[in-house]
């Protein structure tokens, strides 16, 4: 089990996903309940006027969210905000990452960011995790 | 468009945080986690069960605002928020509703863009609350066009 003393300033957590697939998307909109067309079909896709089939962006932020799992046994995530800065599409790299900005009592404030391979930011928010 | 309905919202509607979907939810986030998986290891945790993601409430149902109809299409999803008091535990009840908290219009480089403002919640079965939820929804002036020919 990781612990929170792992956390530093300025060391982020980080991780890069295989590239994006139709079938996570498809099994997201399965898991979630989200069937909007264009995040699985192409046709209706470019029916939208997109160039091809976009990731949910509740799948991105599902998924950064995972940098924090690993120290739930010490802390919760108690505020998660995120705006959705650019789309993700099919192969797209993704890297997620997480700095903490602040430790003030028993609360760690962090950054939270995805970018993909052409270093553009695709989400960018702010998580707290509360110790108990 | 939507002034009108600033400030309805939907008549609550029972949930259950169940294992079977939390597994699923979690596999399609990339996020097998045994505390979201393995109900040896809930049971071990200091929570005394699994956990679902903090995202997973997307999952859940939220009821409908009366008259409070969206196009399917054409929606851009700006921002989303979640705040919780604790984490959200398998096998629990959760009454889930929401409510349009805002609408405004604002001049963007492809015409007038509407903004939603949705808030939603979830307490549990004796009112405490659980988490709440914002979620700014972007909607384009084709669209909007669209909705009122």
């Amino acid at each position: 089990m990781n612990t929170v003393k792992e956390f530093n300033i300025g060391t982020p957590l980080e991780v890069t996903l295989p590239p994006v697939s139709r079938l996570d998307l498809i099994k997201y909109a399965g898991a979630s309940g989200d069937f909007n067309p264009i995040h699985t079909i192409d046709e209706e896709a470019s029916k939208a006027g997109l160039p091809g089939i976009i990731a949910h962006g509740m799948w991105t932020m599902g998924n950064l969210a995972k940098l924090f799992t690993p120290y739930y046994e010490e802390v919760f995530l108690k505020e998660y905000s995120v705006a959705f800065k650019g789309m993700v599409f099919l192969n797209d790299v993704i890297t997620l990452q997480a700095s903490l900005l602040s430790i003030q009592n028993d609360q760690y404030k962090f950054d939270v960011f995805a970018v993909n391979q052409k270093d553009e930011v695709v989400v960018k928010g702010e998580a707290i995790l509360k110790r108990f | 468009m939507f002034e009108e309905m600033i400030g309805k919202q939907s008549i609550p509607v029972k949930n259950t945080v169940e294992l079977g979907s939390v597994r699923a939810f979690s596999k399609a986030i990339g996020d097998p986690s045994p505390i979201y998986t393995d109900e040896e290891v809930g049971k071990r945790s200091r929570y005394g069960t699994n956990l679902a993601p903090p995202t997973y409430p997307r999952v859940f149902d939220y009821g409908v605002i009366d008259e409070f109809n969206l196009p399917n299409v054409g929606l851009i999803h700006g921002k989303q928020t979640f705040q919780y008091n604790r984490p959200l535990l398998v096998g629990e009840t959760v009454m889930c509703s929401t409510a349009l908290e805002d609408y405004y219009e604002r001049n963007g480089k492809s015409g007038l863009l509407g903004f939603l403002i949705l808030k939603r919640e979830g307490k549990e079965p004796n009112g405490q609350t659980i988490f709440t939820e914002e979620q700014v929804v972007i909607i384009t002036e084709a669209v909007r066009k669209g909705m009122t020919s």
